[in-house]
């Protein structure tokens, strides 16, 4: 159940971080869903600023990654900490400030059906700040949707929308709140090249306006040699390597070397576009 | 080599469906089940009288599950009033008390018959309506997505339809008392030219405030029950756009259920009181 959890936990306070200084620590993490045991044991660190991205096929607990670190799911075992502080067991109360400043971009977008694409942007201003006068609200909305190229789209629906239309407005959704670090699941599935490439621009893009922090997991390769500065790749329940794109391409780890092999032809030099 | 040996036998596939749990592990699924429910009880209700009072939802609510369920309401109510007052008249007049059919017809009617017949019809229709509006919403993340940008899917999703099913269902059974009566006092009137007044004023010699104060206290109840467990198996929806069908008609058999078992309790506290 995902709902009611009263174990008490210190609250935390967020600082601006310094470049890479070392902002998300996985500590042991172990996950299992009934009999499937997702996570053995696995480590990482996120440093701010940068762009980590998270390898790994199919079902291998890419997503759960990121849900473990706002609080949509709860590890079996391990810690977690937030510039520091343990957030492991966190109630959703006390799990609402790590949720301003970690905002998640979900692979389907998850747009609210019922809500307009402006009412869309607006709910995360109305859930943290509800003196927030609807002046600027509306400001906000329109800026961020000029952000990711959807200026004045604040009066259509989500049915209305493509899937990267859909994506954008979930990203416009997401930094609302202008969040510290940004998490992207499978940010790139499902979508055309052309789309893809303007994803992975818009990654790199609130980077460089906003500053932040990201988290992308995929499966995508393309993309993550476009935005990645780090890379870890997740296999066998654990990170089986940490490194950055070029230690990726000559690595020896089995599992890396699988992965990247099936996809041999993108990843040679002007192979990628 | 004869034709039939260069034919190579199909390499057997287990296709088989994933074996079903044992009935010890069903048994300690539904437990847990029924548990994490009536923890979901205790939430709401601690939600529902705290502010922030989210009234524009409820009123939502109201319009959408309550408005929208009236006409099946009267028609279920119409028809019950019908049969009922055909087979008593029918019976009263084997010993020649035909006259008194309006008494039996308004208790009846007032005790039971509107109440869970409401409860029965409309609550299968707004039971399964929110476990499918509520289930959607869970496999496309958009319940994760509530909790991620701050907000509380209990709050936001549950408490609404909840309290409207709380406020609605009572409506309806006194419409439903309504319409049945005049519809088996029309019946009556037609088929064994009992006036309508004589049929009135035995109905309403017959009837106390505590036969129509137990039957709307029941349709609260059975509303309660309806909103929750709707809400309940929406929320907990596992297994994609298959799991959603499951829900829904997972609701409307345990909503039956329910409305029969707490409507046997009730009968029983209310006739001593």
């Amino acid at each position: 159940m995902p709902f009611g959890h009263h174990k008490e936990a210190p609250t935390f306070e967020f600082h601006r971080p310094t470049p890479g200084e070392q902002l998300i620590h996985f500590e042991h993490l172990q996950k299992s869903f009934g009999a499937k045991r997702v996570y053995d044991d696995l480590e990482l660190d996120v440093r701010a600023g940068e762009t980590l991205v998270v390898l790994g096929g199919s079902g291998t607990g890419k997503s759960v990654l990121l849900k473990c670190l706002i609080g949509l799911q709860r590890p079996d075992a391990g810690r977690i900490l937030f510039q520091g502080h343990e957030v492991t067991g966190f109630t959703e109360e006390q799990f609402i400030p790590v949720r301003r400043n970690v905002a998640m971009v979900f692979q389907g977008a998850a747009l609210f059906d019922s809500l307009s694409v402006g009412e869309n942007v607006a709910y995360p201003l109305r859930e943290h700040f509800p003196d927030m006068p609807m002046d600027e609200v509306r400001q906000r909305v329109a800026e961020k949707l000029a952000l990711v190229n959807l200026p004045g789209t604040e009066r259509l629906m989500p049915s209305d929308l493509s899937g990267g239309m859909k994506k954008r407005v979930g990203l416009a959704r997401a930094i609302a709140t202008n969040p510290e670090v940004i998490l992207w699941d499978e940010p790139t599935t499902g979508l055309d090249p052309v789309t893809t490439q303007s994803i992975n621009a818009m990654i790199n893009s609130m980077k460089k306006k906003l500053g932040s922090t990201s988290i992308v997991v995929t499966h995508d390769l393309v993309s993550a040699f476009a935005v990645g500065d780090r890379m870890a790749m997740l296999a066998n329940r654990r990170i089986v390597q940490v490194g950055t794109p070029g230690e990726f391409r000559r690595s020896k780890v089995p599992e890396v070397r699988a992965f990247l092999d099936a996809r041999r032809v993108e990843l040679e030099p002007g192979g990628m576009s | 080599m004869s034709p039939s040996a260069e034919v190579e036998t199909p390499e057997v596939v287990d296709v088989a469906a994933p074996e079903r749990p044992g009935v010890v592990e069903r048994a300690k699924q539904r437990l847990e089940s029924l548990g994490a429910m009536t923890q979901m009880t205790g939430q709401v209700l601690s939600r529902a009288v705290r502010p922030p009072f989210d009234l524009g939802s409820l009123i939502f609510q109201v319009e959408s599950l309550g408005v929208r369920s009236l006409p099946i309401a009267l028609l279920t109510a119409t028809f019950a009033g019908l049969v009922i007052s055909l087979q008593f008249g029918y019976f009263l007049a084997r010993f020649g008390v035909q006259y008194t059919v309006g008494r039996v017809v308004i208790l009846t009617l007032f005790r039971e018959l509107a109440p869970v017949l409401t409860a029965l019809t409309v609550g299968a229709r707004l039971g399964s309506g929110m476990a499918a509006e509520l289930g959607a919403m869970t496999v496309t993340e958009q319940v994760d997505a509530i909790r991620a940008l701050g907000a509380d899917p209990l709050r936001k999703l549950v408490v609404p339809r909840v309290l409207a099913c709380l406020l609605v269902m009572p409506v309806l059974t006194v419409f439903a008392d309504v319409v049945g009566l005049v519809a088996g006092a029309l019946v009556v009137n037609a088929q064994y030219a009992i006036s309508l007044d004589l049929f009135f004023k035995g109905a309403l010699d017959a009837v106390f405030m505590m036969d129509f104060a137990s039957g709307v206290f029941k349709g609260a109840v059975f509303g309660f029950i309806i909103g929750l467990v709707g809400c309940f198996k929406g929320l907990t929806v596992e297994g994609g756009t298959e799991g959603v069908g499951r829900a829904t008609t997972q609701t409307v058999a345990i909503t039956s259920v329910a409305v029969c078992l707490a409507d046997f309790f009730i009968t029983k506290v209310t006739l001593y009181l």
